[in-house]
């Protein structure tokens, strides 16, 4: 892909021709290779370096068309900006989105690096003996069906025709692995783990395969659960993939379209324990892949979502901001129809908890490590969840894999029901965050 | 300009390709042929290239107003070069005979291969005549034909309109519709050169509704795959009366109450359960990696004496309906299961080197990003003997789930799928509506415990995601009773 100034170039030579005053661009560039391997055999290598801009247009008018396109020369950028104005035409009348206010303001936080990425042969080299130690870890593992080392860098840019112009990049590498098990008159079992780091001399292969293969071990002996109501502690990794399914409760955009369990009145109203907080935190020390500033250009922030249980704020685009009286927060993502998305979650303890627990003196709790099927399970608008799971009943710290289960609930109902919230903070792929402990929820098992 | 006498590899910065990136047409056939005999002549096994354009555009209505117009216009181009049973796929945007030449080079690299030396002579990969699904059928006036970006908003708009006059104690009400144009044109060393058009088009409606803390949504698409006048003949009134009239049941249903029920899947949409439960666990992609628990199971029973099940990809307009596979394969029409005894798989060209089962027009991918894989079609089980009266009479307590939710399988074959709408069954009749229910089970003990079929076939879109991307298929069923499934609820 041509550089963000070459792109600026094209954009206003093809907007002066095409008469186009107002238009703004975002756009990426990700170069990803991913190795795969199979039973001591490299399997399937995936390498690719692809580009694609978003393009909107306001007319005279002032209503706005958009388009998106993978040819980012001068000709594809010149279609994509006589499409965009073709489609304003048809663009919303009211609440039509405008550059951000902040898109020109300048960026503090010091944006990411690119680090050299690894020859593929390295990558396949580091998968193959991480399949070998995995399957070296117990007899029972047979197979790592599923497993994966990527590495991409991602350039990222947003400018527009009043001068804004950002760029960033960063690169990522990452580990999966997903054991299973075989054993005579038993169930195959299985678990995984993922780690992710800036490059591959810092990714913690080592720690995503033990963590795979104690999980995987702790899953072989197995017991049913009686259906009831129990004591739930759920894993930083399971409680954010939660969270995250219900995220229009702080989404303004959803709030909006009236499509969230919130309204904009409920500001300022205890909706969780006081015990638990969160922020979306795109600059969180902790996440790997920090972006800077937004789809609109807006700078990425700490926004504070829920302090102590109560709801302190909404993560907003430009527009959003401006319909609600608020500032933008650098969670939108650029589209006819700006939405928004959470960057980076940061959970921990609000007010301390009237007691502390822990798993190695509590009795008859469920361990809940991972939450399956959320796009089946989770009915967002209406606040209820149905979800399988991978977990344990937990008994003065002794664990006993639970053979196969659902935890059911009502979202806003959990978050009142939070009774401790652990300090020690874990680092997932959606956030930080400790374990959480929620109770009375509906287990189903037997 | 190609010549007659054999090429040498020093030769290649010299030739011109008329070849145009507006259309995939028999002028592609001299440079993929070069490139093609330029990998073998690197000491590849095989190459296979997928070229792909697509014109997209969705469109989203809310309330009375359009809020989004979203065209996209994408290209690119993915080579799959294999050396032994390893494979690589290099993915990319630059269609150019050089760009496509980059992306050759990087994947003989990884696998270890170079380019050959200048004086080397490249071999000559003879294509066949292209054959071109999208000429045979006319397909390439389709995409003019469509519906114009205001007809677009005056359908959607009529139709949440409806849901107005229909429905109540609305929250929120939303249409929507995309219409995915895609051009692909597939070049493979042993000599296949296909080219097809496909014309993918959905509308849905949907609905949130509250009353005091009641709350509910409800949504319903349909689709089509090779109708330009889809949107235009829409019958979008059916759909706003029948959602609001789910929705209205809904709202004040209770949770459903966990336990182990017998059950009556619906037709249409209830089909999601043989796709998660059994049909992914048909792809050879599963076998490979051993997580199937049918891997040696061809010419066994897997599945109750009741039930037989397709997979295919030519019933008309169906929205997994596709002329050939993303490998350049015709759609086939494969007998999964017939009266509970495994038949066949579904592969694609490496599940097929890989598995030794045959190959069977079912290599489909979300894009040019992705390597095709085994993949389902359109996927249903078989009509039965039985009519949906006799199933309902059978039950005196258990659950009736008219309209399922998604669902996903997992790697030890466990799968789960929501219930969108669902009522209790006591004596054989409908009693009262329930939500919350989740279905959860083992595919190898559902598959047995499908007891009865009813005649009442009918096939529903989908979207399946995977591993290589999402893809529309068909999911279908007749009414069917679960003898037991253990629903999660509360």
């Amino acid at each position: 892909m041509p550089n963000v100034n070459e792109i600026a170039d094209y954009a206003q030579q093809s907007a002066n021709k095409l008469g186009i005053k107002k238009y703004d661009i975002y756009g990426s560039t990700v170069d990803a290779t991913s190795v795969q391997v199979e039973r001591g055999e490299p399997k399937q290598v995936k390498a690719s370096n692809l580009s694609g801009v978003t393009v909107r247009v306001w007319n005279e008018n002032n209503t706005l068309g958009v388009t998106s396109t993978t040819d980012v020369d001068a000709k594809g950028l010149e279609l994509a900006l006589k499409t965009a104005y073709e489609a304003s035409f048809f663009g919303v009348k009211e609440n039509v989105p405008d550059f951000s206010p902040e898109a020109t303001v300048p960026i503090i936080h010091k944006p990411g690096t690119k680090y050299p990425q690894a020859p593929v042969s390295q990558l396949i080299e580091n998968l193959l003996a991480a399949e070998k130690q995995l399957l070296s870890m117990h007899p029972a593992i047979k197979g790592v069906p599923y497993n994966n080392l990527a590495q991409r860098d991602v350039d990222r840019f947003y400018l527009n025709s009043d001068g804004a112009i950002r760029a960033e990049s960063h690169s990522l590498v990452s580990i999966y692995l997903y054991s299973k098990t075989e054993q005579e008159g038993k169930k195959p079992r299985s678990a995984g783990a993922f780690r992710i780091s800036h490059s591959l001399d810092t990714l913690d292969i080592k720690g995503c395969i033990q963590e795979t293969a104690e999980k995987t071990i702790s899953h072989l002996n197995y017991e049913k659960i009686k259906s009831g109501k129990y004591t739930v502690v759920f894993s930083p990794d399971a409680f954010l993939s939660l969270l995250d399914a219900f995220s229009n409760l702080f989404n303004a955009q959803n709030i909006l379209d009236k499509q969230s369990l919130s309204t904009p009145d409920d500001l300022g109203k205890q909706i969780a324990s006081p015990t638990f907080s969160v922020c979306d935190d795109a600059l969180h020390p902790a996440n790997v892949g920090a972006e800077t500033f937004d789809g609109e250009g807006t700078p990425t922030r700490r926004v504070s979502v829920i302090e102590n249980g109560i709801l302190t704020g909404f993560l907003h685009s430009a527009g959003t901001a401006k319909r609600l009286n608020a500032q933008p927060t650098g969670n939108a993502n650029i589209g006819a129809k700006v939405t928004v998305s959470p960057n980076f979650y940061h959970v921990f303890a609000g007010a301390p908890a009237p007691q502390q627990l822990s798993l190695e003196t509590a009795e008859n709790v469920v361990f809940i490590d991972d939450l399956q099927a959320l796009h089946a399970g989770v009915n967002s608008l209406q606040g209820s969840f149905s979800l399988p799971f991978d977990g344990w009943i937990v008994n003065k710290g002794v664990k006993t894999s639970i053979e196969s289960a659902t935890v059911a609930g009502d979202f806003l109902q959990l978050l009142k029901s939070i009774i401790f919230v652990e300090k020690e903070e874990e680092l997932t792929p959606a956030g930080v965050c400790p374990r959480i402990w929620v109770e009375e929820l509906s287990i189903t098992g037997e | 300009m190609l010549t007659n006498t054999l090429l040498l590899s020093k030769q290649l910065p010299t030739l011109q390709y008329s070849s145009t990136p507006e259309r995939f047409d028999e002028t592609w056939e001299a440079p993929l042929s070069i490139l093609l005999g330029l990998g073998r002549a690197a000491g590849a096994d095989f190459i296979e290239f997928f070229l792909e354009r697509v014109n997209y555009i969705s469109c989203l209505a809310e309330e009375d107003t359009i809020t989004s117009i979203t065209p996209r216009l994408s290209t690119g181009a993915g080579v799959r070069v294999f050396r032994g049973k390893a494979d690589c796929y290099v993915s990319t945007n630059d269609i150019s005979f050089s760009g496509l030449k980059a992306a050759l080079e990087k994947a003989l690299s990884i696998l270890g291969l170079q380019l050959p030396g200048p004086n080397a002579f490249i071999p000559e990969i003879n294509l066949e005549l292209l054959r071109d699904y999208a000429a045979k059928r006319g397909k390439d006036s389709w995409l003019p034909l469509c519906s114009s970006i205001a007809e677009m908003g005056e359908i959607l708009l009529d139709s949440t309109a409806q849901l107005q006059r229909k429905a109540k104690h609305i929250q929120s009400r939303r249409s929507s519709y995309f219409r995915d144009w895609q051009e692909v044109l597939v070049a493979a060393s042993d000599g296949t050169f296909a080219r097809d058009i496909r014309l993918t088009q959905s509308a849905g409606l949907s609905l949130l509704c509250a009353d005091g803390a009641h709350r509910t949504s409800m949504g319903e698409r349909s689709g089509n795959t090779s109708d330009p006048n889809f949107l235009k003949t829409w019958d979008y009134q059916q759909l706003a009366e029948q959602i609001a009239a789910s929705a209205l049941n809904m709202l004040y249903a209770d949770y459903v109450e966990s336990g182990t029920y017998p059950i009556i899947m619906a037709n249409h949409f209830g089909g999601v359960i043989f796709h998660e439960a059994c049909g992914h666990l048909l792809e050879t992609t599963q076998i490979e990696r051993q997580t199937t628990p049918f891997a040696d199971k061809k010419g066994e029973k897997i599945a109750h004496e009741s039930l037989t099940a397709w997979d295919e990809g030519r019933t008309e307009n169906a929205f997994g309906t596709i002329d050939m596979d993303d490998e350049g394969m015709p759609a086939q029409r494969t007998l999964l299961i017939e009266k509970g005894v495994l038949k066949n798989f579904l592969a694609d060209r490496a599940g097929s080197w890989r598995t030794g089962h045959p190959r069977t027009g079912s290599g489909r991918r979300q894009n040019f990003t992705f390597a095709a894989a085994s993949r389902m079609r359109n996927t249903y089980i078989a009509p039965g003997d039985y009519t949906t009266e006799d199933l309902f009479a059978s039950i005196d307590k258990g659950i009736y789930c008219k309209k399922m939710g998604g669902g996903s399988v997992g790697a030890t074959g466990q799968f789960n799928f929501g219930v969108d709408e669902a009522y209790l069954i006591e004596n054989g009749k409908i009693t009262k509506p329930l939500k919350g229910a989740i279905l959860i089970g083992e595919a190898k003990e559902i598959m047995n415990k499908i007891s009865m079929c009813s005649q009442d076939l009918s096939l529903a879109p989908g979207f399946c995601g995977s591993v290589s991307g999402s893809i529309y298929t068909t999911v279908g069923q007749p009414h069917i009773k679960v003898d037991a499934i253990t629903v999660g609820g509360r």
